[in-house]
């Protein structure tokens, strides 16, 4: 073991800002992350035992223990739910012996659930050993299960690959892109290193006033001016960095996905634009683990960019070094916030940073760094080729360009759709043929749960922004349990636990309406939580705490009523047990479980 | 008009926030001048002997008769109070939340460093002891509770100024510093 894992950290660089890439070849090799690993992964890059395990322990795909042979990671978001993870959950127990969260005696099976893995139109969906299985049904995962007792590779397990990129050789996944609708911006013609060589024999200057011109705000849902970032870092002195943000980690959102399959020399050069831009001579691509399936691919991409010169020392002749690697992920949806992001990208947990400083001042490796959406490089390319003007006449005043919305759920049509800012909620539920609505979850859990009265707001930043994600709930779906409790649920499992309010509320929110659903709750409990949420808005350092009430807040707000129906209009009410709670140290003390009272 | 009636107790707490009530030095002349006692460890009076107006609890519930004296002050007292960490939050006596229940009273009376001789390995269970229960309770789970006062303990000030506005009907107004823990 100690050779293999020196031969790891050999390769990965042996620094410590490399730490993330040390612990996934070793989770890798070894199934787990062993103790002995940890000791000697940390006197190799000279940090601390304690630094090595907090990394460790903080990312979902670190495991202490070996995970099987066949490590099954099936989908537990909201969607998936919906499209009957229940059943194919039961029928892998079924087949494999064994409950989630175990693995077969032998070795050969463990079965995990975890976070949405970006496959919101082809749910139920599944990794496993990094290898994507969709749309999942009973029938399949008999098939697959016997095809692990057999000792099959996974890979052989894929019946048939999807469309475009997703049948490359480097890919051979059966992961479906399901573009419904293509755009001039993302979706459109692209020509790849035209606009590259047009921005490189442009002033960097001219490069931002062009983006500033097109009013492009940030994709990945904050929603920040583009322009006026890249402006803030091309101020600050010495080496700066450009960073693509493809954590694409919000319950329903894989348009980023389809973007990686699709365009991701568009994404690159997006980035090379940026790099120059702003005077940066590294891009770093950090990419969730849970799209590792396309990382040979991109490297592949990479290489084909650096043998055509436009990556690379004096890229098209015109005397700009710059090159781009790609970092991965682990399993973290915080690691989406661009400061926990850093963290992650320097090898440490993901947990936010403070800001002041941003990271246009003090990013990545404390230097300053722009990080921008995979959708935002790829804008900004179509903005430099055909003009900003040219980008702003699309949308609204405020929303400029079309946003690729990633929906999911009850319609008929899921899938990628690259529109125009400013189409309303009922024009997207035509266009994806979805009937009897109850509501429509914009942005993700982190957004607001729309109710049919408000179908004719506007998706765009000023009215309903959006980083991508689009869930449409049926009126057969009990709103409170499948949408409300499992966004709380992912909530307190993903928050990194940094603010006190943050770790704490989200598990008393989620144990507030897990009380609702199972027919306890009672009417204070409802302002409680608005009001509880509200805290947790006003004390979390970052986006997660601030957004993570909003699944309670939002749908108390616009679907009072259906609260109202479950609730006890008591003052108070005591879930207390008496007999429950003294069973226990009566068995242990030898006496009859009586209470005299 | 009769003049307001308090009781106290002290559950799963240590006495401290009682302790506090006494420091109040000699204002507690002016108090007994504006209410009357009832069931309390300061005048010793064991069971409630009439309805009150107030009542004051610290500590947490750790076992059956901890949870009987609760629901009678609730049933006595038109407002309930928790007082100090314990009451609102279970507090120390808490840290063995997580703990299974065996497993502290085998540390407790057979295997920990203080147990001394336990031959027969008895463990308390006569009929008339209280039953540990499996949780340390904060009040508010078990009863409603009407008022909270932090702090370990809450300082005499506060309980002061507290029970003051209380039943005087004035507006509490509490400086910075008497809910200022760090």
């Amino acid at each position: 073991m100690e050779e293999k894992i020196k031969s790891i950290i050999k390769t990965s660089g042996n620094s410590p800002d490399r730490l993330m890439d040390i612990l996934l070849s070793v989770q890798k090799e070894f199934r787990c992350v062993p103790e002995e690993a940890v000791s000697l992964i940390a006197s190799a890059l000279g940090i601390s035992e304690a630094d090595v395990n907090q990394t460790k322990t903080f990312y979902h795909f670190f495991s202490s223990k070996p995970v099987g042979k066949y490590a099954v990671y099936l989908n537990n978001a909201a969607v998936s739910g919906m499209m009957g993870m229940a059943e194919v959950a039961d029928e892998f127990e079924k087949q494999a012996g064994i409950k989630f969260g175990e693995t077969t005696p032998d070795g050969l099976i463990s079965l995990d659930y975890t976070a949405c893995i970006g496959m919101s139109d082809q749910e139920p969906a599944a990794l496993i050993n990094s290898v994507v299985f969709t749309e999942l049904t009973r029938e399949k995962v008999k098939e697959i299960v016997a095809g692990m007792k057999e000792g099959k590779t996974v890979e052989s397990m894929v019946p048939e690959y999807g469309d475009g990129n997703n049948a490359h050789p480097l890919v051979k996944s059966m992961v479906k892109n399901n573009i419904r609708k293509a755009g001039p911006v993302c979706l459109g013609d692209y020509d790849a290193g035209k606009t590259l060589s047009k921005a490189l024999s442009m002033n960097p200057k001219d490069v931002i006033s062009e983006v500033q011109k097109s009013n492009l705000r940030g994709r990945g849902g904050a929603g920040f001016p583009t322009g006026l970032k890249w402006l803030f870092c091309s101020q600050e002195s010495g080496e700066r960095y450009v960073i693509c943000n493809a954590d694409e980690g919000e319950p329903g959102t894989f348009k980023d996905r389809v973007l990686l399959t699709e365009r991701a020399k568009m994404i690159f050069e997006g980035m090379t634009i940026a790099g120059w831009a702003i005077g940066a001579k590294e891009g770093i691509v950090y990419l969730r683990y849970e799209y590792d399936y396309l990382l040979k691919f991109l490297n592949s991409i990479l290489d084909e960019m650096r043998e055509k010169n436009m990556l690379g020392k004096n890229i098209m002749g015109k005397g700009f070094d710059y090159d781009i690697r790609i970092q991965s992920g682990a399993g973290a949806y915080v690691c989406g916030e661009e400061s926990a992001l850093i963290e992650s990208t320097e090898g440490k947990r993901g947990e936010p940073r403070n800001r002041p400083p941003f990271p246009t001042q003090s990013g990545y490796n404390e230097k300053p760094t722009i990080i921008n959406n995979v959708e935002t490089f790829c804008s900004a390319v179509k903005i430099v080729e055909k003009g900003g003007e040219w980008f702003s006449n699309m949308g609204t005043e405020e929303s400029s360009g079309t946003k690729l919305l990633s929906i999911s759920g009850d319609c008929k049509q899921p899938g990628v759709y690259e529109v125009e800012w400013g189409m309303t909620i009922k024009e997207m539920l035509d266009m994806v043929d979805a009937t009897d609505v109850q509501a429509v979850q914009v942005a993700g859990p982190s957004g607001v749960c729309v109710p049919p009265s408000q179908f004719s707001r506007k998706i765009a930043i000023e009215d309903l922004a959006t980083g991508g994600s689009m869930i449409v709930v049926g009126k057969q779906r009990d709103l409170i349990k499948d949408i409300v409790l499992n966004f709380m649920e992912f909530f307190e499992d993903e928050s990194c636990g940094s603010c006190i309010t943050c770790r704490s509320f989200n598990m008393i929110l989620r144990r507030m309406v897990e009380k609702i659903v199972e027919g306890r709750g009672i009417k204070p409990d409802l302002d409680n939580m608005v009001q509880w949420g509200e805290i947790m808005r006003n004390t979390s350092r970052c986006g997660l705490g601030q957004t993570s009430a909003n699944p309670v807040s939002t749908t108390i707000s616009n679907f009072r009523e259906l609260y109202e129906s479950k609730v006890k209009d008591v003052d108070f009410q005591s879930d207390f047990d008496m007999k429950k709670a003294i069973i226990e140290s009566c068995e242990a003390v030898g006496r009859p479980p009586v209470v005299h009272e | 008009m009769s003049k307001p009636i308090i009781a106290t107790a002290s559950l799963a707490g240590c006495f401290g926030c009682h302790m506090s009530l006494l420091d109040i030095d000699d204002r507690i002349l002016k108090l007994i001048e504006l209410v009357e006692f009832n069931k309390s460890p300061i005048d010793d009076i064991k069971t409630f002997t009439k309805q009150c107006d107030i009542g004051l609890i610290e500590g947490g519930c750790c076992n059956t008769e901890n949870i009987e004296v609760l629901k009678e002050f609730r049933k006595h007292c038109k407002i309930l109070i928790s007082v100090g960490e314990c009451a609102i939050m279970g507090g120390l006596p808490a840290m063995r939340n997580g703990i299974p229940v065996k497993e502290c009273l085998d540390e407790a009376y057979l295997d920990g460093p203080t147990v001394g001789e336990n031959k027969e390995k008895i463990m308390p269970n006569d009929e008339e002891l209280p039953i540990i229960t499996d949780k340390v309770y904060p009040l508010h789970e078990i009863v409603k509770v009407d008022y909270y006062l932090p702090g370990c303990p809450p300082s005499a000030d506060l309980l002061w100024e507290a029970l003051v506005a209380l039943v005087t009907g004035k507006e509490l107004e509490i400086p910075y510093e008497l809910i200022k823990f760090d």
